[in-house]
């Protein structure tokens, strides 16, 4: 349900942020904060709060071509950024996905998402360098700046990446931005999925223009993005099949539009170590990133899982369909748990802001 | 060396790390040598109510490791070891005072490196990398510490073992790696830490250019992110930085400029010829006075020499020196150059600057003469004046040195009461007696009252 005084539709609607979390504090209801939406249902646990709308709080505040650094609100649409960088020739290094264009930038940040180019990139975790909050005190509250270098104070902006706005109502995000790569190009190889993360990796380990590695149905894919130059003669060394025209399978990769995703059913996400050699026995796998993050669908027992992904040196989490109601990633120890608990509380005493939506404790 | 250290005479050589004037001793420095024992020394300090401060190498430039005369120094530098490198993961476990150099060193036999080099890396350990954050002059292309570190092994303020981050590219729940990099050793002691490596590049090269005046070069500087370059490395040195390192180094440097850039650009041999011509052309249609391209591997080297060189090349001009740490826009260098030109005459204190130009983070160093002790209080009271300037103009207090006790006071130009409340909250959520590193990094407004006496020195608000 969305409450009228909740739904935002102008620019800069913090003061009407401030003002809805300010009432959900007093009485004790706690709000799920939605951008545009696209991710509602993947990545978090199931939150049947009051929506906290805001998507109106958008647009670009300042774009700074020349100092690598653009910040804007974080309802702004991932399209309108990527339009602005695009005319001066600069894109955001994470290639994240933009779900039909609905993707915001605060929705980006509280889920850390990235695209293929993530190994090599960064992810928006890496290129946030500052954001503005409002923690459940309903204190606005702004972190890091604009600055590549900053080590005043704890990294709270890097701390919101994949928090799920747990921690606080993102408002404003700074982003460091890089070049558009002068050229694109892409490499396939017919191989095993065991072969593809060895050769991948082996690739990898070269000094060469590297920005995209996955495998698929037999099929290892390998991109080179940079210099002209340097594109041109890594092909060359490296052989294999070039393909015409890659643009669109990058894309479809990044918005999970490949038929390997289509299935309305569980989809797994295993993020672990790059070169891990375990074979995930559970059906059909794509494998992203270099092999540190590999996809995985259907109804699996949930023990058999999460010992393939500790096997592999990382976590696994249930990013689409299955049972939300339940946890949705990879336990942590008691210690840790406290930790975060506590971490938690410090931002939002009263469990108002997504409680639930990361860990059911949570 | 002994485990425990208890006579003032040998504790001397800890009582500050590598910014001397704070300086203080503790009741014991302890260097354990195994996990086991860091992890006892916490419990029994938990147990105690101790401070506890952790130390590697003591090249941190802002007093973060500086002794607490009711606390344990916790030395970690005799956990120096490269435990295994995994070279097709491109990953290094590491002990947590193993120096920085010694991780490249050992992964160069794969042909990969770590890449962040703040320029203390023959000495500073990666432990004390992964509490300040540290950057070096390959930030802008390559990352700071935050970004190239996969994984900690930590123990709690009570002892409790505890690993953070994976092997993957994230973590579950909150990252508390981003948290704890940089957390100036304030949240936990880290016992182990896993670096990302990266393939060494094929070739680098160095273009170097005088200008005659500061503003040109930061526009030079402009041109070139503007033209799609991201360089290695690219730094600025203004006259006074340019003609002591010259002096020392003799790298070829134009003792006459206002300013010189060295820009490195690093990548393939083809993209490499490509980009060094570019970054020529441009600093020559932004009004370079000379250009010079490295034309080999000495060359290069040479040129980087002086720059290296540059803080102790200083260190020859003056008996002491200050080195302040903020950072600025950079189209915000020209008004922040001039600003603390004035503000050196007013001091009666000469200023060199070097600059990280790519990432924006400047260096003045103050230099004065300790023996003075009027010169140390005009020395401090200018480089406040430079941190709040670098605020008001958009920057932060420090790009890289971190705030230790040095910066404590001028936490609250750049943060409102409630932020600092909020990194406070932040500090008790994982150690809530304040035993870690007290009176380093944040100001603790709230509570202070009820905690222990501190020195004057310590003070906080």
């Amino acid at each position: 349900m969305t409450e009228q005084h909740c739904s935002l539709q102008t620019e800069d609607r913090s003061e009407y942020i401030i003002a809805a979390l300010q009432r959900a504090r007093e009485a004790s209801r706690p709000v799920y904060i939605s951008g545009g939406g696209s991710k509602q249902h993947l990545i978090g646990r199931n939150c049947d709060y009051t929506v906290l709308d805001v998507s109106g709080h958008k647009g670009i505040v300042d774009y700074q071509p020349q100092e690598l650094v653009i910040t804007a609100r974080a309802g702004t649409p991932l399209v309108d950024i990527l339009a602005a960088l695009e005319a001066e020739g600069q894109t955001l290094s994470f290639e994240p996905p933009l779900f039909e264009g609905i993707a915001t930038l605060g929705g980006t940040l509280a889920c850390n998402l990235s695209g293929p180019a993530r190994p090599w990139g960064g992810s928006i975790r890496d290129m946030v360098l500052g954001v503005q909050l409002i923690n459940g005190r309903c204190e606005r509250l702004n972190f890091g700046g604009k600055m590549i270098k900053n080590v005043a104070g704890y990294d709270v902006s890097r701390l919101q990446a994949g928090a799920l706005g747990t921690l606080g109502v993102l408002c404003e995000v700074s982003l460091k931005v890089m070049p558009r790569a002068e050229k694109t190009l892409t490499l396939r190889y017919a191989m095993s999925a065991q072969e593809a993360v060895r050769h991948m990796n082996q690739r990898a380990g070269q000094p060469k223009p590297l920005s995209g590695a996955f495998w698929l149905n037999g099929q290892l894919h390998l991109r080179l993005s940079g210099a002209a130059s340097a594109v041109d003669s890594t092909a060359i060394q490296w052989g294999g099949e070039i393909l015409a025209s890659d643009n669109s399978l990058w894309a479809q990769l990044r918005e999970m539009t490949l038929p390997f995703f289509n299935d309305a059913g569980a989809l797994w996400r295993f993020s672990v170590k790059p070169s891990a050699d375990v074979r995930l026995d559970f059906g059909s796998t794509l494998i992203d990133w270099c092999g540190a993050q590999r996809w995985v669908r259907g109804e699996h027992p949930d023990e058999a899982l999460q010992q393939a992904a500790i096997e592999a040196q990382g976590h696994i989490s249930l990013f689409r369909g299955g049972d939300r109601s339940a946890e949705v990633r990879s336990p942590l120890n008691s210690v840790e748990q406290g930790l975060q608990q506590r971490l938690k509380k410090s931002f939002d005493p009263d469990r108002i802001l997504n409680p639930g939506r990361l860990y059911s404790w949570l | 060396m002994e485990c425990i250290i208890e006579e003032a005479e040998s504790q001397r050589p800890f009582e500050c790390d590598a910014l001397t004037i704070y300086s203080d001793l503790p009741l014991l420095v302890v260097l354990p040598e195994t996990v086991e024992q860091v992890q006892q020394v916490l419990r029994i300090c938990h147990l105690l109510c101790v401070p506890v401060v952790a130390r590697g190498a003591g090249t941190g430039l802002s007093a973060g490791a500086m002794p607490h005369p009711e606390g344990i120094l916790l030395c970690l530098s005799k956990l120096d070891r490269i435990l295994d490198i995994d070279a097709l993961a491109r990953t290094a476990r590491v002990q947590p005072g193993a120096s920085n150099l010694s991780i490249s060193e050992a992964a160069g036999k794969h042909r990969l490196y770590y890449a962040p080099d703040p320029s203390s890396q023959i000495a500073c350990t990666i432990g004390g990398n992964v509490s300040e954050n540290s950057g070096g002059v390959h930030c802008l292309k390559y990352g700071l510490t935050v970004h190239n570190i996969l994984s900690l092994n930590i123990l709690t303020v009570e002892g409790e073992e505890l690993s953070i981050g994976s092997m993957g590219l994230d973590s579950p729940g909150y990252d508390l790696m981003a948290l704890l990099t940089g957390s100036e050793g304030l949240l936990a002691i880290i016992t182990e830490v896993t670096v990302r490596l990266l393939p060494l590049p094929e070739r680098a090269q160095v273009v170097m250019a005088g200008f005659d005046n500061v503003s040109t070069a930061g526009d030079a500087v402009g041109a070139i992110i503007a033209a799609g370059i991201i360089p290695a490395g690219l730094e600025m040195m203004d006259r006074l930085a340019v003609q002591a390192a010259e002096d020392f180094a003799h790298a070829g440097y134009p003792r006459e400029a206002a300013a010189i850039l060295l820009c490195e650009v690093d990548g393939t041999s083809e993209e490499v010829a490509q980009h060094t011509q570019k970054v020529a052309r441009l600093f020559e249609e932004h009004g370079a006075t000379s250009v010079t391209i490295s034309r080999d591997e000495s060359q290069r080297a040479l040129l980087w020499k002086g720059r290296k060189a540059a803080f102790p090349a200083i260190g020859r001009l003056s008996p002491d020196y200050y080195c302040m740490d903020g950072t600025i826009p950079r189209s915000q260098l020209s008004f922040v150059l001039n600003e603390i030109y004035r503000l050196s005459e007013h001091y009666a204190l000469p200023v060199a600057n070097v600059f990280h130009a790519g990432d924006g983070n400047l260096h003045p160093l103050i230099m004065f003469d300790a023996s003075d002790p009027t010169a140390i209080r005009r020395a401090e009271e200018f480089g406040a004046k430079i941190l709040e300037l670098s605020v008001s103009v958009g920057g932060c207090i420090t790009g890289e040195h971190g705030v230790g006790v040095e910066k404590l006071s001028q936490m609250d130009s750049q943060f409102s009461t409630q932020e600092l409340l909020q990194f406070e909250d932040i500090k008790y959520a994982f150690d809530p007696a304040l035993n870690l590193n007290p009176g380093k990094g944040i100001p603790i407004l709230k509570r202070c009252q009820e905690y222990r006496a501190l020195p004057a020195r310590h003070q906080h608000d």
